[in-house]
């Protein structure tokens, strides 16, 4: 079962309000997509803790149904 | 009780400067993003240890308890978690981990 992207950016907006996300389909198969997200959450943070953040608001999808998301994260400049 | 595998991947990350937890091995990655991150190291110059996670389901899903993250590769330098496959490609195109391994000395043949 597959997420569609508006699954994932729904699911990361819930936990990091504040998050502006763009999600790219990269291969239509609805588990590959590359993702951005810009968040306050971010500041300060080394980019592991960053998209920690982002797989914990997958509550566990990140590795399972959905295989594969390069995530590029920043906070706001 | 400490966890066993934790016990594995410990003395690994410790005893090797550059371990890559990857799908497959250096010369036959099985996916991917193990693929890539094997290209970056091999362009870097730096050596590494491969481990071959699809070889050990235990370990497989134990490295991802230990460093709480879900997906393969992984990357440790000097037994530190440096990042996965996106993690990795951001730094190598920012010149970051080239200046990281020289830094920690780890860069052997220059590309």
């Amino acid at each position: 079962m597959a997420m569609s992207p508006a699954e994932i950016e729904a699911l990361i907006k819930a936990s990091i309000p504040d998050a502006q996300v763009t999600i790219e389909d990269l291969a239509g198969d609805g588990d590959h997509y590359a993702a951005t997200v810009i968040s306050e959450a971010f500041r300060g943070k080394s980019r592991v803790q960053q998209h920690q953040i982002v797989y914990a608001a997958l509550q566990g999808r990140m590795g399972g149904v959905l295989h594969a998301l390069a995530l590029q994260t920043s906070a706001p400049t | 009780m400490t966890n066993p595998v934790f016990q594995r991947i410990e003395s690994e990350i410790r005893e090797n400067p550059v371990v890559l937890y990857m799908k497959g091995t250096p010369v036959f990655p099985q996916c991917g993003f193990s693929a890539r991150v094997v290209q970056i190291l091999s362009h870097v110059g730096v050596p590494f240890k491969g481990v071959n996670v699809l070889e050990d389901g235990e370990l497989r899903d134990g490295i991802k308890e230990f460093t709480n993250w879900p997906t393969i590769p992984q990357l440790y330098v000097k037994g530190e978690f440096v990042g996965g496959c996106d993690i990795i490609m951001e730094m190598y195109q920012a010149g970051e981990l080239q200046a990281m391994m020289k830094e920690k000395g780890l860069v052997t043949a220059e590309a």
